[in-house]
């Protein structure tokens, strides 16, 4: 046993996750789901750009289940990176550095996530009229 | 003092620091295009909730629109730089040999910009047709 109580590092099997330290990798997490959706995004416009034939297969694909699941999962990315981007943002301003306020918006941008992923897709399938 | 540091100024002796060696430039970089992406991403899921389902006349007739084109070029062009330079700090992060990790920048920077370029052209030849 060392002689100086040290801090070691954290063994992640066994350390109870924090909620400052479950946000900052997600976002890490998130940004790179979503530069893998960027493929999609490029594969949608190619189609439209190459006619309407391959146009209506790319929209079948987006609007098939495993399509709807992807769209539904980048959604969920896309809130939580923005909002969380905007938590970093704000903290390169020094502004909400005490742990009371780094919990406080970490849950803000955790619910955000949820409600405006939900809203965007309720407003969607009412601008389409169904499902 | 200035006899301890010698000639260099201040700016001389910190530039080219950091894992990249480059300075402060990726850091600003990505926070420039992330303030930049609040507004452009916000305006592109708007978008696309609006022309969910969409056929490629409706998605062409949006496209036609001189604005709605020029923001989607602007969110392109935005989102590749901040996603380019975010993978960057991934790679850095978690790939240790160096050959690889340059190696794994380089495909990135090269795929990102190929990516945004077939991006634009396409957003042009769905505005202007064929």
């Amino acid at each position: 046993m060392p002689s100086h109580p040290r801090p070691t590092s954290p063994h992640l099997q066994i350390y109870r996750p924090q909620l400052t330290a479950v946000t900052s990798i997600l976002h890490r997490i998130t940004g790179v789901v979503l530069a893998i959706g960027t493929l999609a995004l490029v594969y949608w416009l190619v189609a439209a750009a190459m006619g309407d034939q391959s146009f209506d297969t790319a929209q079948v694909i987006a609007g098939s289940w495993i399509g709807r699941l992807a769209l539904f999962g980048w959604t969920l990315a896309f809130f939580y990176h923005l909002f969380n981007g905007i938590r970093h943002l704000a903290w390169d301003a020094g502004w909400g550095f005490e742990l009371p306020d780094a919990y406080r918006s970490g849950w803000a941008v955790i619910i955000g996530t949820v409600v405006l992923t939900l809203l965007a897709w309720i407003i969607g399938y009412a601008a389409r009229g169904g499902f | 003092m200035a006899n301890q540091r010698g000639l260099r100024n201040e700016l001389g002796r910190v530039r080219g620091l950091g894992s990249a060696k480059e300075g402060v430039g990726h850091w600003w970089h990505q926070r420039l295009t992330a303030i930049a992406l609040i507004p452009l991403s916000l305006w592109f899921v708007a978008s696309l909730i609006c022309i969910t389902g969409a056929d490629r006349a409706t998605v062409a007739h949006w496209l036609g629109s001189p604005i709605n084109l020029g923001v989607m070029i602007l969110f392109i062009g935005a989102l590749f730089y901040h996603a380019v330079l975010g993978l960057q700090v991934v790679i850095e992060d978690y790939i240790h040999g160096h050959g690889a990790r340059m190696a794994l920048i380089v495909l990135v920077q090269f795929a990102g910009f190929a990516l945004a370029m077939a991006a634009i052209i396409s957003l042009l030849v769905i505005a202007f047709g064929h």
